[in-house]
């Protein structure tokens, strides 16, 4: 389980320091940014953007275009489920339907989130290059493959 | 001291690698053997994982797959010294999903430590980079020409050719950009590379460097792949610290989940620090790619192979293969099927071959129906069409594609009218939005499959469908949108009975087997 650092000004400042001589330098701030808070607080982006000399706006276009940056963070557990092809022919549906209907979370449009008490997140991904012992998900960044419903369940305590 | 192999490669991982390891450490511990654990890359055969090797006089021998349960009683057994035992498989050469494989890019995978640039050296590594560095650029190109190794990311674009382009225009900065953003369902292949046999990649990257005249290379990989970048990376620290590059460097970036950052201009994009929005060609990126500079973008595979490729010769390359599809192409099987894994041959096998005799047909047991070729943007194929040449150009010629080497297999349940609704479902959430027929075609897609699905104006909506696809195909900036037709198209043409009036009294009967037999 991740544990994450309350966001703050300053801390933002040294995380984006070291970077900002990077060719490119935006992506590699964003994910060191949401690997300390966990997100990629809104107050950050202008942070971002003054050190890149870029408009806050230019900023705030990446950082939504992207799947993964996210603006709080996530539950304490995260389920990351795939949802594509390979695991779809090997019951993946059924698993998901299965651990989000454990955990009171809708399994149709839209599918997965985070439990009220922000004990686990559940995402959808398409594909984790796990397609050989599909169906397969990341459980807290772990790889777990050859899954059912059940054990996912129980492996987030559901 | 009796070494054992123990894959630490994410499939097997994810099925209990890592705690085999322990209890196979452990429990030698408690019986006072000498054992020392490798942790290797996979051999592909992931239906055995995890997969545990032991060194013995006579070779490695192999057991599989191997569970924390099973590990005293394979050491009752004699494991140290490759006793019987109900899951020992032998030398896992001689196993025939693997005495069938051709080799090259994937030669050292599951084999070496991935850790280790001694294990590297002692396979042969490094040699192609030194034959590169005594031929020089030019007739590096050549050889890689010559080879007939064409862009294993999908497009098939040969690689010689466009190294040349980038090694012939003229700037001071010139880069080499691995794409790394392996995002097709049912492909793996990159991934194993990278954490089975990662200074592959960084010798094939070095090579192209040398031969286009670049001296700094990116990795884009993919945030879903955690274990890939860090397995990379540690040895990309490995082969800095040890100066055998000189002066080429590499960096790995890590994308954010965004599909369509897998296609080059998008990629460049999203390196440069902006959103993924894919670039309208011309200019190529051979001519002006990353910061403008001339760019060698090429798939990991693609990379990976070069170093076989100066070692041996291009010639002895271009001897594998049929047609215009030369060398070797590691497939990817996966999906409903009893024998997944990462199947590397010459190309000119048939489809039929692929699923059938080497996949073992579907792992529930039940028909195969469909099998979809190169990824999500690949058309699904039915068991009529399994005599299809699996080569770039025999798929073409049947509306298909081989892409990335996927090959994803669907047993009789599957309904193949959602399949279709899918790839629309799935070009409307990753379509970078930048042209018009990607980024509202999907959606009108998704609409419009749902009407066929729920009965409403069937045969008119079909017809609205088939429409739309080809303005996606003539209309999209690259091929998110271009190929979505593919799965769309090859479901509505092949397995027309899915698609029919399910509302109707007629329709009935064209509901999937697998509803209909509930």
């Amino acid at each position: 389980m991740e544990t994450f650092e309350p966001w703050s000004p300053a801390r933002t400042e040294a995380i984006i320091a070291p970077l900002v001589t990077r060719e490119g330098a935006l992506l590699p701030i964003l994910h060191a940014l949401q690997d300390t808070f966990g997100c990629v607080p809104r107050e950050a982006v202008p942070l971002v953007a003054a050190a890149l000399n870029l408009s806050r706006a230019e900023v705030h276009g990446v950082v939504t275009f992207y799947h993964d940056f996210r603006e709080a963070p996530h539950g304490r557990r995260v389920v990351k489920l795939c949802r594509a092809e390979s695991c779809q022919a090997m019951g993946a549906e059924a698993a998901g339907r299965f651990l989000l209907a454990a955990l009171g979370l809708p399994s149709g449009e839209p599918w997965g989130g985070t439990t009220a008490d922000g004990a686990v997140t559940v995402e959808a991904v398409y594909c984790l290059g796990l397609c050989a012992v599909s169906p397969a998900a990341l459980i807290d960044g772990e790889p777990r493959g050859r899954v059912d419903g059940v054990t996912l369940a129980e492996a987030v305590g559901a | 001291m009796t070494r054992l192999f123990v894959p630490g490669d994410s499939a097997a991982v994810a099925v209990g690698a890592d705690k085999v390891a322990r209890a196979l450490a452990d429990a030698a511990e408690r019986r006072g053997l000498s054992v020392e654990t490798v942790r290797t890359g996979s051999r592909g055969l992931a239906w055995l994982e995890p997969l545990v090797e032991v060194e013995t006089p006579g070779g490695r021998i192999a057991y599989g797959p191997v569970e924390v349960s099973d590990v005293a009683g394979l050491f009752d057994a004699g494991l140290v010294q490759g006793g019987a035992h109900p899951l020992r498989i032998g030398r896992p050469e001689d196993h025939p999903w693997l005495a069938g494989q051709t080799r090259v890019t994937f030669a050292r995978c599951g084999v070496v430590d991935p850790g280790s640039l001694a294990d590297y050296r002692a396979h042969g590594g490094f040699e192609g980079l030194a034959r590169a560095r005594s031929l020089g650029p030019a007739k590096t190109i050549e050889a890689v020409t010559a080879s007939g190794l064409r862009g294993r990311g999908g497009a098939g674009f040969p690689a010689g050719v466009k190294w040349k382009t980038v090694a012939d225009a003229p700037a001071e900065r010139k880069y080499i950009v691995c794409n790394a953003d392996e995002g097709d369902s049912g492909t793996f292949a990159d991934r194993m590379i990278m954490e089975g046999d990662p200074f592959a990649l960084i010798e094939g990257m070095a090579i192209a460097g040398h031969a286009v005249g670049a001296a700094k290379g990116f990795v884009y990989s993919r945030s879903e792949y955690p274990r890939a970048n860090r397995a990379f990376q540690r040895a990309l620290d490995l082969v800095r610290a040890d100066g055998e590059l000189g002066v080429f460097d590499i960096e790995l970036r890590v994308g954010a989940g965004a599909y369509v950052c897998g296609e080059e201009t998008s990629l460049l994009e999203s390196l440069e620090g902006r959103r993924g929005q894919v670039r309208a060609k011309p200019p190529l990126p051979a001519h002006k790619g990353l910061f403008e500079r001339p760019t060698a973008v090429n798939n990991v595979l693609t990379l990976a192979t070069t170093p076989w490729i100066l070692t041996h010769g291009g010639e002895a390359y271009g001897a594998l293969g049929t047609g215009r599809s030369r060398g070797t192409q590691p497939i990817q099987l996966a999906g409903n099927v009893k024998c997944p894994g990462l199947y590397e041959a010459p190309f000119g096998l048939t489809l039929g071959e692929i699923v059938m005799a080497i996949g073992g047909g579907a792992a529930s047991g039940r028909p195969v129906r469909a099998v979809q070729c190169g990824g999500p943007l690949g058309a699904y194929f039915p068991p009529a069409l399994f005599d299809t040449v699996y080569d770039y150009e025999a798929f073409a010629a049947r509306d298909g594609l081989i892409g990335h080497g996927g090959v994803v297999v669907f047993d009789d349940t599957v309904d193949m009218a959602a399949q279709a609704r899918f790839a629309f479902e799935f070009c409307a959430v990753e379509s970078c939005g930048k042209c018009t027929p990607c980024r509202i075609g999907s959606v009108r897609g998704v609409e419009t499959m749902q009407r066929v699905i729920e009965g409403v104006d069937v045969a008119a909506n079909l017809e609205l469908i088939e429409d739309l696809c080809h303005t996606l195909k003539f209309g999209s900036l690259c091929a998110l949108g271009g190929f979505t037709p593919y799965p769309v198209m090859s479901a509505i043409t092949h397995f027309p009975e899915d698609f029919r009036d399910r509302t109707s009294a007629a329709g009935t009967s064209a509901l999937p087997r697998a509803a209909s037999e509930v």
